[in-house]
Order: C-alpha cells, then structure tokens, then sequence
C-alpha cells in the first residue's frame, strides 16, 4: 500500500512528530479512512529498519515524542515510488457481467439487473456529486475520480442493455 | 398531484414510432433526469411534455389542463409563462446582446425595458456570468453561452424548465459549471427540471431518473 510512501514524502518537507505526521495524512488523503496511531508507528518502524527514515533524538523526552526525519535513501524511494505509474485495474472479473449472464442463462430478465445496477450506481453518484459541490478542491478531485469510474461502469451497463438479445442468443442453452 | 403528466403517449413520424405507450409524472421543484440510449424518444417525449409536439394517442397533462386541448395561444401562453427552455446550442439571439437575451423573454410578457433588464442583470450575475451582459453570443465561449441561455430559461421563474442535453456541447469541466450553477438557481426558485441527458455525471444531478427505451419509460418512483 501507498501509506508508506506518502507518510515518508510528507516528511520531505521537515521532520515532525508521529502525531503531526498523522495530522497532516488524514488532512491531505484520510478524509474517508483516516489512519490509526498504530498504523502511523508501525509504519514508521518498519521505515525505520529499512534506513529510509531517522529518528532525531529530543533529550529527555519519552518514545511518542520521538521525531522521525526522512535520509537520503528515503527522498531517492520517494522518487521511484512517484515516477513508476501505477498499474491500471484490469476490470476483467466482472461480477456484474455473470449476473447478466446468469440472469439470460435460467430465463429471467437481464434488464432488471441491469435497471438495478443503474439505480444503485446514480443514488452513488448523487451523493459524491452533493459532497464535491459542497466541499472544497480536494473534495472535489476524489470524488471526481469516483465518479468518472462509476461514469464508466454506467457506460458499460448501457451498452450491454443494448446487446442483451444478442448476448440472449449465445449463453441460452 | 403530479405538475406534468404524460399518460399513455404515442406518436409517430411516418413510418418511425418514436414513443409507444409512455407515461411519466413530473412533480414540482424536482430535478428529474430522462436518460436512455440515442433514438429511445427521450427527446421526444420532453417535446410532447413541454407542448411542442402533440402526440398521436395519449395524454399530456399540466395540472388537470389537457395540453392537447387547448388553443395554440393557449398553449404559447403557458410556454412562455410556465415553461424554460435550455438546448444544447443556447440558441441566443446573436444580433442581441448577452443582456438583451436574458430580458428578452420578459419583454415578451410585457415587462418595460428598463425592468426586464435589471431582471436580466440580476441572472446575468447569479450564473457568474455579469461580466458579459454587453457582448453578442459570437464574443462568449461555449460554457459562457450556457450559463447565459440559463440565466434566460430562469428569468421569468417558469414553474418547469426543459433541458435537452444542454452540457452536450462542452467539455467536462464548463459542463459541471453549468450543472452546477443552473440546478443550484432552479432549486433556489423551485422550479422543476426535466433534464434530457445520456451523460450520468450530469444525471446525477438529479433527484430520480426515468429511463426511457424503445419508446417506453420504466420511472423510479419518487423518494417522499
């Protein structure tokens, strides 16, 4: 998971502390999942043995007041890490696809699934599109990238409405 | 009861049967969206609730009034007092300014001049679009053209405004612009929408979606 990078590029900008770092990670990409204490330690740790963080000793002060800075090798990771694309989801085990399939296989009406999906897909999509009007940039770029997926998944139902007697006439037995 | 009501409505050009047996309720001050693919009648069907087209068999009912039984002026009268429109092309004047466009409908009605262009101003400006109020359609961009054939769909605070695709022409970004500003004023004026459209980010700014296919719609029902 990305965690790891993003908690150790945001350490790029100036050593801090594990709760100003889990501040700053649910500020900038928690909104929906913030992270757990746990989960920012053990993170750090993890980055700690690998060389790609340090910890700056404050004397006197107790373990949760430690300051992590990030090296060298751990700016080179978060270079790697930014420049190497991600892989694109292949969206090829399609549960919705086998649902139409099944549906035209025994007889019932693959429209209905369909029509079901499409509801449940834009009541989604009118919750995002509420919270990106309402909210701020950020706000508006996540659920941007919500909606152009649920966007796709409509486009695919639509589609598939539109071939269904021909997909009728291969799977009937 | 339902503001609009389609009831069983057929209609036929030549030998193409465009709506066969379709029925839809409008209630005031939704948004609803029609969606369904190129060719399925939604166009169509929006021209027969908006009195443009008359249908074949069937009913289309304002209220309790039967559009189909009312006079044309009848019919214009309440097109230009209760009715809005919205295209995909903004259809503005081009020999009139943004202003001028705005005020026209007012004008219509018989407001004075100087009235219906205050009016106009305080659209203009509504759809962030005030800066414009001195140039011709041709000088404004796009998205700038739509939020201008917003501003003179609202001006006269139609019960229902009809929209056919009116993101289809621009890129995603004026598109939600436009969608964004134009349900935020219907919804400040309480005006119904209905919203022709094949694109599901624009649907979903709707309350509900009615699906119309092979000259048939399947409406979901409203939440109440």
């Amino acid at each position: 998971m990305s965690v790891g990078f993003a908690l150790l590029g945001l350490l790029e900008n100036g050593p801090r502390h594990g709760y100003d770092l889990k501040r700053s990670y649910d500020e900038a990409f928690g909104r929906d999942r913030a992270l757990h204490f746990g989960q920012v330690y053990s993170t750090m740790a993890r980055l700690l043995k690998n060389g790609l963080v340090e910890v700056e000793s404050e004397p006197g002060d107790g373990p949760e007041r430690k300051k992590y800075a990030i090296t060298d090798a751990g700016i080179t990771d978060v270079a790697d890490w930014l420049s190497r694309p991600e892989k694109p989801e292949p969206y090829l085990q399609s549960t919705l696809y086998t649902k139409v399939v099944l549906a035209l296989m025994t007889g019932r009406d693959a429209t209905e699934v369909l029509d079901a999906q499409r509801a449940e897909h834009l009541r989604l999509m009118r919750v995002l599109t509420r919270r990106k009007n309402e909210g701020d940039l950020a706000d508006e770029l996540i659920c941007d990238h919500a909606l152009f997926h649920l966007e796709a998944d409509l486009r695919w139902l639509e589609l598939t409405a539109a071939r269904l007697d021909r997909l009728a006439a291969r799977v009937r037995p | 009861m339902p503001l609009l009501t389609a009831d069983d409505v057929h209609l036929s050009f030549g030998e193409t049967t465009a709506l066969r047996g379709a029925s839809l309720h409008v209630y005031a001050g939704e948004v609803l969206a029609l969606m369904g693919p190129s060719g399925s009648g939604k166009s169509t069907l929006l021209h027969c609730l908006a009195g443009i087209l008359t249908p074949g068999a069937g009913s289309i009912r304002y209220g309790d009034r039967d559009l189909a039984r009312m006079s044309d002026a009848e019919r214009s009268t309440l097109r230009r007092g209760e009715f809005g429109f919205v295209f995909q092309f903004g259809q503005l004047v081009p020999e009139l300014t943004c202003l001028e466009n705005v005020a026209l409908p007012l004008r219509l009605a018989g407001a004075g001049r100087r009235d219906a262009q205050r009016s106009a101003a305080t659209w203009l400006e509504r759809l962030e679009v005030a800066d414009l109020a001195g140039k011709r359609p041709g000088q404004v961009s796009g998205g700038q053209g739509q939020r201008v054939a917003v501003a003179r769909a609202l001006v006269t605070e139609p019960a229902v405004i009809f929209a056919d695709e009116p993101t289809g022409a621009l890129d995603s970004l004026n598109g939600e612009l436009v969608m964004k500003l134009f349900i935020a004023a219907a919804r400040d004026t309480g005006a119904a929408v209905v919203l022709v459209t094949h694109e599901p980010r624009v649907a979903a700014y709707s309350d509900r979606e009615a699906v119309v296919r092979d000259g048939r719609v399947r409406e979901q029902e409203p939440a109440r």
